[in-house]
């Protein structure tokens, strides 16, 4: 058996409050491709990461050619041979296309000056060497189409003589033409004995492309296949495989009259004729992968993006949503994605974080009713079990799920009547996590009407009585409690056949990478 | 301390105690902090040069740097909803100059007060609007005007000085009860202030918005509308400084006291009001601007020359800015812990 280009052993990484790797073992060999496969969160993108520098392992070593090395930043990384593309794409949109690929170790000429005519050839060649023809090396990496940046991005990964190639969902972005050219270009590299980890949420090339597999599963290693010897559904299984145990405590409830419906939604490029109610009392989980238009629902909804077509009834009654001041009066509340960026005054006190959306209701005269304010705040911290010592406690000493729970204790302060909650649980701890679970069902015994997006299978399963899967702007697919498994909702998430794939267009690209 | 401990020896190291944990507790704020300073400050110099406490050597320092402390409520307001206004400094003269203009082309006395207010509001209400509406840099706006209002003031007003004011002019040297108006308008107006930053709802969204404006959007926040009424209020006070300036003397000059908005702000920073927006009061920024003037007093009375004040300004500037770093560097670490 050859000697694998890298390995890796019994690698784990925490973060606050998440386990994000578990002894994870992993190897690369020459020559071929490796693909890594995991639901969101199962932490493929913390183990590229720790792959390429950026991260380091609190456990475990990591082996080129079999010695053992240890990076403390990508630069280390890059000059052992190991380049990474991640799904934001590093160029630099000013410069050229030959200066982006030689960034940091750019040909000197004499006084240490940039040799501009060798650094122009040498890209050419490398292009050309890459069967890439067409690509003008002066020109500004800004106005190339993505599938281009990509080119140049690998280019740039192979002027540093990059042994392991880390690519990151790299066709997610692209067009089909540039999905088959850059097959054609990872297929090259392998023939030239590169290794290369593949990430992709697309199992098809997985089977196209990939000569091995590597399943994990919420920071666990599951398994690594030959793709010549698995098949989609063993996959599958592998990456859900898991019991739904009482981390989602499900209460039973009566679902009445629909409260929130949405019909004929648009909102280009991510809402494509969306149309679903959520009723009182029921919970509607919605799946689907990162990017495939679920929070753009929800912010259309509560009147953060404004819809191109379609209706928005709230009690069977049309409603015009224009801001979020609207959405809240007539009884949405919406727990954003990123706590951090969307959801919390991180300086303010907890009781000024839960009076901000219910501040006008709390107003005597001239000023805040103060005892009214702290009987709310010290009312929810019970309510939510919120671990702080006082209600005077800055947020940004809490933990991520106590954090998370006074975002939701802001949102309850206004008695809505819609709950929309996007990713409730991420970057919280398997504790609150469960505790989270338990209220949101809690909430919807009372009557609430509850739409949970969700990238955590187990949880959109556990907790949902209906369950939506979005895929590319369109709810592709509707189960009931009772029909709903894991395979087919990832089967209804993922398993697009490419021919009838709908490339997103350019600027939902653009904006990734901010 | 047990129960046995006769309570005569306990009361002495107890009494220490309190007293120790009182300054503890009184340094672990900003305001806190320039309150202790301020005393020391007093303490030293005086012992130095005991007519520090000649009291129009402190009527100097509160009662002709209140303009400067009035600015600074505005200006920590504006901080605080993260923003800045540079604005100030040339703002307050050109105001000056109209305030004395109106006096002398024969308008009543209280019309040459109010002017200057409404035309300082609606220049921050201009301000505002452009900073909310049009998305443009509080920093590059009020720079740029900065340099406007400088200009302006140059070509209409040259060199000038108004000096020929109507006699009942002067409302900054009335001295009801003995004490001399301008105390009055400092004290009351940062207590005004501070009570309405604390209390009300509207003084909460600042706080919001320069915390995390998205966030304070999706609470339903108009952040727009909370940014042009923080720089209306700045407008405001900055003509009620410019009045208080205007009215002090018996004339008025054309130019601006050199790097005015950089004391106002720094006063402001000082104070504890956080450069990136979110937290401060406007009673640390008062103090802060106390503090200032009496270090210059201060300078002059213990001999040192007062081109070391720009290098003492700035040791501050830089000494609360680390401190205000490390204390959030601090807060953000024990929630990675």
């Amino acid at each position: 058996m050859t000697q694998p280009l890298l390995q890796l052993r019994g690698i784990s990484k925490s973060f606050p409050g998440v386990r994000a790797l578990d002894n994870i073992s992993f190897d690369v060999l020459p020559g071929e491709v490796h693909a890594l496969l995991g639901e969101n969160g199962a932490g493929k993108s913390t183990l590229i990461k720790i792959i390429a520098g950026v991260y380091r392992p609190d456990a475990g070593e990591i082996l080129l050619d079999g010695s053992p090395v240890h990076f403390s930043d990508p630069g280390q990384a890059q000059a052992k041979g190991i380049a990474a593309i991640y799904q934001e794409l590093s160029l630099y949109p000013e410069l050229t296309v030959a200066e982006n690929i030689f960034m940091g170790h750019a040909p000197r000429g004499r006084f240490g000056a940039i040799d501009w005519t060798a650094m122009n050839q040498q890209a050419r060649d490398i292009l050309a060497s890459l069967e890439i023809d067409g690509l003008d090396v002066t020109r500004k990496v800004g106005a190339l189409t993505v599938g281009n940046r990509q080119r140049v991005e690998i280019a740039k990964a192979l002027s540093q003589n990059a042994r392991i190639l880390i690519m990151d969902e790299p066709t997610a972005a692209l067009t089909e033409t540039d999905v088959q050219s850059l097959f054609n270009t990872v297929r090259l590299l392998r023939g030239r004995g590169v290794g290369i980890i593949y990430i992709s949420h697309r199992l098809q090339e997985v089977f196209i492309l990939a000569d091995r597999v590597s399943v994990l599963r919420d920071g666990h290693y599951v398994g690594t296949r030959l793709v010549s010897e698995t098949t989609e559904d063993s996959l599958v299984s592998m990456m859900v495989g898991r019991t739904i145990d009482d981390m989602f405590p499900k209460l039973p409830t009566t679902i009445k009259e629909p409260v929130l419906e949405v019909r004929n939604l648009w909102r280009k490029p991510l809402i494509k004729d969306v149309s679903m109610q959520v009723r009182a009392g029921e919970i509607v989980g919605l799946a689907g992968l990162v990017g495939s238009g679920r929070s753009e629902l929800a912010q259309v909804i509560f009147g953060m993006t404004p819809p191109d077509g379609g209706q928005i009834l709230i009690d069977g009654k049309p409603v015009q949503i224009k801001n979020p001041g609207q959405a809240m009066k007539l009884g949405i509340a919406y727990v954003p994605e990123d706590r951090g960026l969307q959801g919390l005054i991180r300086q303010m006190k907890i009781r000024e974080n839960i009076s901000l959306a219910v501040l006008r209701a709390l107003v005597r005269g001239p000023f805040i009713d103060n005892r009214a304010e702290r009987n709310l705040a010290t009312r929810m911290i019970e309510q939510l079990s919120i671990r702080a010592y006082s209600p005077e406690q800055i947020v940004n000493k809490l933990s991520g799920g106590n954090q998370q729970k006074v975002v939701v204790s802001k949102w309850l302060a206004g008695r809505p009547r819609v709950l929309i909650m996007d990713e409730p649980t991420r970057g919280v701890d398997v504790g609150a996590k469960a505790e989270i679970h338990r209220l949101i069902s809690q909430l919807a015994q009372q009557g609430l009407a509850i739409l949970m997006i969700s990238s955590e299978l187990p949880e959109v399963l556990g907790m949902s009585d209906r369950i939506l899967v979005m895929r590319g702007g369109r709810i592709v697919a509707e189960y009931s409690r009772e029909e709903a498994n894991q395979e087919l909702v990832v089967t209804a998430m993922m398993s697009e056949t490419d021919h009838n794939r709908t490339p997103k267009s350019q600027p939902a690209v653009e904006t990734n990478t901010v | 301390m047990t129960a046995t401990t006769p309570p005569a020896i306990a009361t002495t190291p107890n009494a220490m105690n309190s007293w120790f944990r009182a300054i503890r507790r009184m340094l672990a704020t900003q305001e806190g902090v320039l309150a202790l300073s301020l005393v020391g400050l007093t303490i030293i110099v005086s012992a130095i040069n005991p007519r520090f406490l000649a009291p129009e050597n402190l009527s100097d320092i509160f009662q002709f740097n209140a303009y400067i402390a009035v600015a600074a409520i505005g200006m920590s307001m504006v901080i605080i909803s993260g923003n800045i206004d540079i604005s100030v400094g040339p703002l307050i003269s050109a105001l000056a100059i109209l305030c004395g203009t109106v006096a002398t082309s024969g308008f009543p006395v209280w019309v040459a007060w109010i002017v200057p207010l409404i035309v300082g509001v609606l220049v921050g209400v201009f301000n505002g609007i452009v900073v909310a509406y049009l998305r443009i840099p509080a920093i590059v706006l009020t720079l740029g005007l900065h340099s406007v209002i400088r200009g302006l003031l140059v070509i209409l007003a040259g060199s000038k000085v108004i000096s020929d004011l109507p006699p009942d002019f002067g409302l900054a040297q009335l001295t009801p009860l003995g004490i001399p108006m301008p105390i009055y308008f400092m004290v009351v107006l940062t207590i005004i202030a501070a009570i309405w930053m604390r209390y009300s709802a509207r003084a909460r969204a600042i706080y919001a918005v320069g915390g995390n404006a998205e966030a304070a959007r999706l609470s339903g926040i108009n952040v727009q509308r909370t940014i042009v009424f923080t720089f209306m209020i700045n407008g405001l006070m900055v003509g009620i400084s410019s009045v208080l300036l205007a009215t002090q003397f018996s004339q008025i000059q054309a130019t601006p006291p050199p790097g005015l908005e950089l004391f106002i702000i720094t006063a402001a920073v000082v104070g504890g009001v956080s450069i990136l927006g979110g937290t401060g009061t406007v009673i640390g920024a008062t103090l802060a601007a106390i503090l200032m003037s009496a270090i210059r007093v201060a300078m002059i009375l213990i001999n040192v020359s007062p081109f070391w004040l720009q290098a003492v300004t700035g040791v501050l500037i830089l000494v609360t800015v680390l401190a205000d770093i490390l204390r959030r560097r601090r807060q953000s670490r024990s929630i990675r812990a």
